[in-house]
């Protein structure tokens, strides 16, 4: 199958983006590496009247220090972020997500920005963003602004995101202090979706759990914050019974779907082992 | 339409394309480069694999107006014209890699593609690094051994990247115009 006929727009600036997206009619779709939209508008399950193709916009791509905080261009490819050293420094956590996101050749073409601005929940770097309280940098007619991870996930492949705007960058916190971090995914076959996926970066002191932040992937249309968790490691000792115990309450205020992969109870129950699994590797133990 | 530049198996070609046309059709049906098979047809698979500026990519997931002023190189372009087999593809052969093999052209490129990176991958690596392959008659085995024995060649002749030579460009066939 091939898309339906669409207008195509390929603006070289984040200006002339805006302006194409502004141009573009009533539905437009923004492109990035193409490999969520084209099967999309394959299965015609996405008909755009105008595609607005990102790929030679450079300023969206790389990645750069900006002194607390590293931001990733939107463009940036998957594999471009694996193996960028700033990334693997001060966010592992993304870069171990990163690795288990589809095949190699999606990777190559398959962008940051991309798997964000999709969020789908089964999607992998959602529930890492929110994790790591990444910032999202938005422009659009009216100029730039700034959401955090928290607001930009609205529903179900919905995010912050107006019509005529396009994701930017997104600016992810350096984490100081001694962090671990762990990526758990439960999925059925090599280049499967998650079924369900918890990421974790714990921070130890003094053989105790200071701080832990954990994102659920795949427990509802959005990803999802393991509070209740986070709450229950904060300060508490780093004991094997301690983390199983505070692991019991990761599916509190989950609203799984049950679909051919999986039951909605089973994938709460995933998310207890998953978390306990990934806060334990994280805490280092 | 579009106007698209594209360098094909070393070849430069210029045509007027549909944005929505797909690479591998794009390929197929106006170069006839019909080496690159449509195999799943939903990315999934594999077979459609090609490099682009030097990466693997599913070429039934990629838009020929995205792969324009951009070098593809297909299996009929992994060795100049007349120049034999590419040791990979010796590898298969010798190794019994394929049965069917229609999973193989696209199998054959994303190990290329894999060794470029990697030119001495554990099994395991070789593995993680075909996960975008799907083989149905193989169970893999012997693609595996036939990629381990292609990286041995390669490390010990020269890289494994696919560099197709230059080739006159103006006399380049195309399928549309024979037709």
């Amino acid at each position: 199958m091939i898309p339906a006929s669409f207008g195509y727009a390929r603006p070289s600036t984040v200006e002339q983006a805006v302006q194409a997206l502004a141009e573009g009619g009533d539905d437009v779709k923004v492109m990035a590496g193409g490999q969520s939209l084209i099967p999309v508008m394959r299965l015609r399950l996405a008909a755009p009247e105008t595609v607005v193709d990102l790929s030679q916009v450079a300023e969206l791509r790389g990645v750069r220090d900006d002194g607390d905080a590293i931001v990733i261009g939107a463009m940036t490819t998957h594999h471009d972020v694996l193996t960028d050293p700033l990334v693997r420094q001060f966010a592992p956590l993304v870069a171990e997500a990163t690795e288990t996101v589809a095949d190699r050749q999606t990777r190559a073409r398959g962008t940051f920005g991309g798997a964000l601005a999709h969020a789908d929940p089964a999607g992998d770097l959602p529930a890492v963003a929110l994790a790591l309280d990444a910032e999202f940098v938005l422009a659009g007619p009216g100029g730039r602004r700034t959401v955090p991870a928290a607001g930009f996930f609205v529903d179900y492949l919905t995010t912050a995101l107006e019509e005529g705007e396009l994701l930017v960058e997104i600016r992810i916190p350096k984490l100081s202090g001694e962090w671990g971090v762990r990526y758990e995914k439960f999925n059925r076959v090599a280049q499967a979706w998650s079924i369900v996926a918890v990421a974790a970066a714990v921070r130890r002191e003094d053989g105790h759990i200071a701080e832990a932040r954990i994102g659920l992937t795949n427990m509802g249309p959005t990803p999802l914050r393991a509070s209740a968790v986070e709450a229950a490691l904060a300060g508490a000792e780093a004991s094997p019974e301690t983390i199983a115990a505070a692991a019991r309450a990761a599916a509190e205020g989950t609203s799984p779907t049950s679909d051919l992969n999986a039951q909605a109870d089973y994938r709460q129950h995933l998310a207890q082992v998953l978390t306990r699994r990934a806060v334990t590797a994280a805490a280092g133990m | 339409m579009t106007q698209i530049n594209m360098r094909v198996d070393g070849v430069t070609y210029t045509d007027d394309v549909e944005p929505r046309t797909l690479l591998v059709h794009y390929l197929r049906e106006q170069l006839g480069k019909v080496g690159t098979v449509v195999g799943c047809d939903t990315s999934n698979c594999g077979s459609c694999t090609v490099h682009l500026d030097g990466a693997a990519v599913k070429s039934c997931t990629v838009l020929a107006v995205q792969a324009d002023g951009g070098e593809v190189t297909t299996i009929e372009g992994l060795t100049p014209h007349g120049g034999g087999l590419h040791p990979m593809q010796k590898a298969f052969h010798e190794m019994h890699g394929l049965q069917c093999g229609f999973c193989t052209p696209g199998m054959i490129m994303a190990a290329v593609d894999l060794l470029g990176e990697n030119p001495d991958p554990s099994e395991s690596e070789i593995r993680e690094g075909i996960e975008g392959n799907l083989c149905r008659c193989t169970g893999y085995q012997n693609i595996v051994r036939a990629v381990q024995q292609a990286a041995g060649e390669l490390r010990t002749t020269g890289n494994g990247h696919a560099a197709p030579a230059e080739v006159d460009t103006a006399a380049a066939p195309h399928v549309a115009g024979q037709a």
